[in-house]
């Protein structure tokens, strides 16, 4: 693996650029190498490992129990990377990623790194930029001392810190028990553990149940709920949740049926599940469908994990909600499949070698169906109370949202987006987009599905005017038309 | 969905402020109307555009019409009960240099001469009062007191609220496949059935073109996406719209502190698949220019780029009024990347003609059979 | 707010300021994750209504972090390693406006 900490190492031209250095990104890296390929990894972080190995290489943490055997695999992935023939650019960012208007069989990529910006070209590109925690939207999430469950994970795997003082941990998923876990086993003063999973959902679960007694999360998972139940202070059926304060958190306030208790608190960190990230993958212009039993867009893909974009692949939970170990898998057989398409594999070829890691991803993904069902978020975590702020960069209300869709029959989020400015922040929808097409979707009766989504735009994160205006120009026709 | 009328007095064809607007103003004057839009209202250039509101700068042939726009922006609110986020706090073409600035001049007097006095030529300390920010090497420029922005998409859906609540069947998500003649009606064939009207008004903009060459009248008119990019808030330093007599730019800084920056650099339109691709070397030179004229915004976090589909024609003019060749035939297409401001009152002086079959408001020079063949 | 966990490795210390205030760092950490292990609860103010805002998702989806790092603003500061010397500032509502060398 070559480091390159400044663009103008980057080559031209790359036959494949795998965006994302998580264990999906890692993977097709290597893979891709190892078949010869030259590859180049860019990332945005500034170590590999993406969030679910974040600081793997970095990590202040000794103790290896606190953050689980699990977390430590992603060395062996991250040592593989590090032995392949590969370029690999961290602190990088993807803004642009379109079809080169000169040579249409080539893509063209816009990064930046160190402040500057630059356009590279690629034949082939693996998007595995992984997924987000999906939005959690509460009265006052936006303020100081609300923050997700996984950026508490990240502050302990990357720097070795906890959260002072009385800490609450709410929400749902298989992630909230292992994040409750670790924080408390690193010292955090974990105060409540606020279960928002529906009672009815396990009624729905139970049909998946079956298959998910065959899968590779059933002990862990076990075990982990067991100690969290038994060591925290547990509360199960939660139906509401507010977060209080005057300019910071002070205190969280808890429904259940209708009780209501109020537990003071220095940090609340929410979770109820996470999703596919998709903003570069529709900004590429890549199909999305929308996945009712993981209530989330996922993009349409192949079997190879290509999507509707010839020479475009999405491997990872960027594909479709899978965990890191079927994200590794993912990964190589999108980059067998980006050695066919280059002529490097044979379609016999590419078969016969990924045939056995195809098996192993088939078994990773059993069992994930009962969880999706079970840890679908409550109809009142999706689509809050009016006073909720949606969009927390234009900090538009749940409340406006649903005045606007009733009173000016605003049918989609684009049309919202005109009227009430959400999704039009820095964050580019990222943390009011399901929120928003949920919203609508309650109020005009349709499926998410039937109100779409935000039509993304680039830069799919914010560059600069001063980067922007040092590339390379065209001297297009820069004449004004004027009369 | 509910069972609509599959007749009427005029059927429009398109849902762009153009097209809402006229159905609005046929309906007002008593007409009943169908509006047929393939998408929703305001889904491209409509929705995407810069939402510059200008009579500055505008081709003599279009002044009329833009003035007679400009009447009812200063009223919007009047006509649609919303203010469609409408401000005017002027517009005012830059010269970047003496021979910029003398053709800044000959235009003012040009336009005095015919009698119009929306442009007023300004020197280099006035420019610099309008526009603190503006660089300091330019020697002045024109200014239109009067001009302004307004919200794009919001104002083209308030067109057609406002239209469905006086009466006009708005048909979104309706594709017209082909129109012909069928007695003295003219037949309209969608993917959602046929609709029959003595009266069609073409405004489909940038698909105008195919509807023209089915009804044998061919319009060149090409599908181009022109750029527009979006900062993320700065402190205010800017209240009219900027744009520049040498090179391609529009600049406009909003209430929130976003700006606006655009001029016309052309992506690809892939118009039949709704579809644009940006082309950042070019978005490069936008950015140059705003780097070159404006210092204060070279550490600006641009936060979104994107393009909508607009038909341009040859000339840059838009193809308004009368069919050539046939009986109740209109055409209000091909706006060539200016025609949000002359919406509303295009619509209006539109209506006037299907309604009485004259308007006052002189059109000439913009009428389809400049692109007849020569015989 | 944020504090070490007992048990951590040694990482050499980052001299770093926050709004003129002298702070310290670890090598390793970003500039986010220093300012919550420094205790520092609000690093901007929104352009919208000035509320004011703590990282919220520290893995560069969110934007809430946005600070002024050494002059320039709008920085994530979740993505942002931290180095020696760096000057961090809360970003007040909208950004200021730096003029960059050409």
């Amino acid at each position: 693996m070559t480091p390159l900490t400044d663009i103008g190492l980057l080559a031209e031209r790359y036959d494949l650029v795998v965006v994302g250095a998580g264990p999906a990104g890692l993977s097709a890296a290597a893979r891709a190498a190892e078949l010869g390929l030259s590859v180049l990894l860019v990332d945005e972080n500034p170590a590999p490992g993406g969030q679910i190995y974040r600081a793997i290489t970095t990590t202040p943490v000794k103790d290896r129990a606190i953050l689980g055997e699990d977390y430590w695999r992603g060395a062996d992935i991250v040592g593989r990377f590090e032995r392949a023939k590969a370029s690999y650019a961290a602190g990088c960012t993807v803004w642009a990623l379109g079809s080169d208007e000169a040579q249409p069989e080539l893509f063209e990529l816009g990064l930046s790194l160190g402040g500057k910006a630059r356009m590279i070209a690629a034949s082939q590109v693996i998007l595995a930029t992984g997924a987000q925690e999906r939005p959690f939207p509460i009265p006052g999430w936006t303020l100081p001392g609300v923050m997700t469950a996984g950026a508490a994970q990240i502050a302990l795997k990357g720097s070795g810190i906890v959260p002072a003082g009385r800490t609450v941990i709410a929400g749902c998923g298989p992630l909230l028990y292992l994040l409750a876990s670790q924080l408390a086993a690193a010292g955090a003063e974990i105060v409540a553990v606020l279960d928002t999973t529906p009672k009815r959902n396990w009624s729905k679960a139970l049909a998946a149940f079956p298959e998910f007694l065959r899968s590779p999360y059933l002990a862990k998972g076990l075990k982990l709920m067991a100690q969290t139940r038994r060591k925290l202070r547990f509360v199960s059926g939660v139906t509401g949740l507010a977060a209080k304060g005057e300019g910071a958190l002070a205190s969280a306030t808890v429904e259940r049926g209708g009780a209501s208790e109020t537990i003071a608190c220095d940090t609340l960190l929410l979770h109820q599940g996470v999703i596919p990230g998709i903003n570069l993958s529709s900004a590429a212009g890549c199909e999305h469908l929308f996945d009712s039993e993981q209530h989330c867009w996922v993009p349409r893909l192949d079997s190879w994990f290509a999507s509707s974009v010839p020479g475009i692949a999405i491997a990872g939970d960027g594909a479709g909600i899978g965990g890191a170990e079927s994200a590794a898998l993912r990964g190589e057989v999108a980059a067998f499949d980006a050695a066919r398409r280059l002529g490097r594999l044979t379609r016999d070829e590419r078969d016969r070698q990924a045939a056995p890691i195809r098996a192993g991803l088939e078994r990773t993904l059993r069992g994930r169906r009962f969880l999706d069902l079970l840890y679908k978020p409550a109809l009142q975590f999706l689509a809050p109370k009016d006073e909720t702020i949606v969009c927390r960069c234009e900090e538009v209300t749940a409340g406006q949202i649903r005045d606007t869709a009733r009173r000016l029959g605003v049918t989609g989020p684009n049309q919202m987006k005109a009227f009430l400015r959400c999704g039009m922040g820095p964050c580019q929808g990222r943390l009011c987009g399901p929120t928003v097409v949920e919203l609508i979707s309650e109020v005009r009766g349709t499926s998410p599905a039937e109100t779409g989504y935000y039509r993304l735009r680039p830069p799919v994160k914010p560059v600069t005017l001063a980067e922007l205006a040092a590339l390379p120009q065209t001297d297009g026709s820069v004449k004004a038309v004027v009369r | 969905m509910s069972i609509g009328r599959a007749s009427a007095d005029v059927i429009v064809i398109g849902g762009g402020i153009h097209g809402c607007s006229t159905a609005l103003h046929c309906a007002l004057r008593g007409l009943s109307v169908i509006l047929i839009e393939k998408d929703h209202a305001g889904r491209h250039a409509s929705g995407v555009n810069a939402g510059g509101v200008r009579q500055l700068a505008r081709h003599v042939a279009e002044i009329p019409l833009s003035n007679a726009s400009m009447a009812i922006w200063h009223h919007i609110e009047e006509l649609v009960d919303d203010d469609c986020g409408f401000t005017s706090d002027g517009q005012v073409m830059v010269a970047e240099n003496e021979a910029d600035l003398a053709n800044c001049r000959a235009r003012v007097d040009d336009l005095n001469l015919r009698g119009f006095h929306h442009e007023e030529l300004i020197d280099a300390k006035e420019l610099r009062e309008i526009v603190p920010a503006v660089s300091d090497d330019c020697p002045g420029g024109v200014i239109s007191r009067g001009d302004g922005a307004a919200i794009p998409l919001r104002a083209t859906q308030a067109f057609k609220l406002k239209a469905q609540s006086v009466g006009v069947d708005v048909r979104e998500g309706v594709r017209v496949t082909r129109v012909e003649r069928d007695g003295t009606n003219w037949r309209v064939v969608t993917d959602a059935g046929d609709f029959l009207s003595p009266r069609i008004v073409n405004a489909a903009g940038a698909w105008g073109d195919r509807i023209a060459a089915d009804l044998d009248e061919p319009v060149p008119l090409e599908a181009v996406a022109p750029m527009l990019s979006i900062t993320a808030p700065l402190p205010a330093f800017i209240k009219p719209v900027v744009i520049l007599r040498g090179r391609k730019l529009s600049f406009k800084q909003f209430g929130n502190g976003t700006v606006l920056i655009g001029g016309g650099y052309l992506g690809r339109a892939i118009r039949d698949e709704n579809r644009t691709i940006l082309d950042w070397a070019k978005l490069g030179s936008n950015m140059k220019t705003v780097w070159d004229l404006f210092p204060i915004m070279r550490g600006a976090s641009i936060v979104r780029s994107w393009a909508g589909i607009e038909g341009k024609t040859a000339d840059d003019l838009p193809v308004f009024g009368r069919s050539a060749k046939h009986e109740g035939v209109y055409y209000q297409f091909g706006f060539s990347l200016h025609g949000f401001q002359l919406g509303p009152g295009a619509g209006a002086v539109m209506a006037e003609i299907i309604a009485t079959g004259r308007s006052n408001v002189p059109i000439d020079g913009l009428g389809i059979e400049r692109f007849a063949p020569a015989h | 707010m944020f504090r070490p966990m007992r048990d951590v490795a040694s990482a050499a210390a980052l001299n770093f300021t926050f709004d003129g205030r002298a702070l310290q760092g670890r090598v390793g950490d970003t500039v986010a994750a220093a300012l919550l292990a420094n205790g520092i609860t609000t690093c901007r103010e929104t352009p919208v209504s000035g509320a004011p805002r703590a990282p919220y998702c520290l893995m560069g989806i969110c934007f809430d972090c946005l600070v002024v790092i050494d002059g320039v603003g709008n920085r994530q500061g979740c993505l942002v390693p931290l180095t020696d010397g760096m000057a961090i500032e809360t970003q007040h509502g909208r950004r200021h406006v730096e003029e960059v060398e050409a």
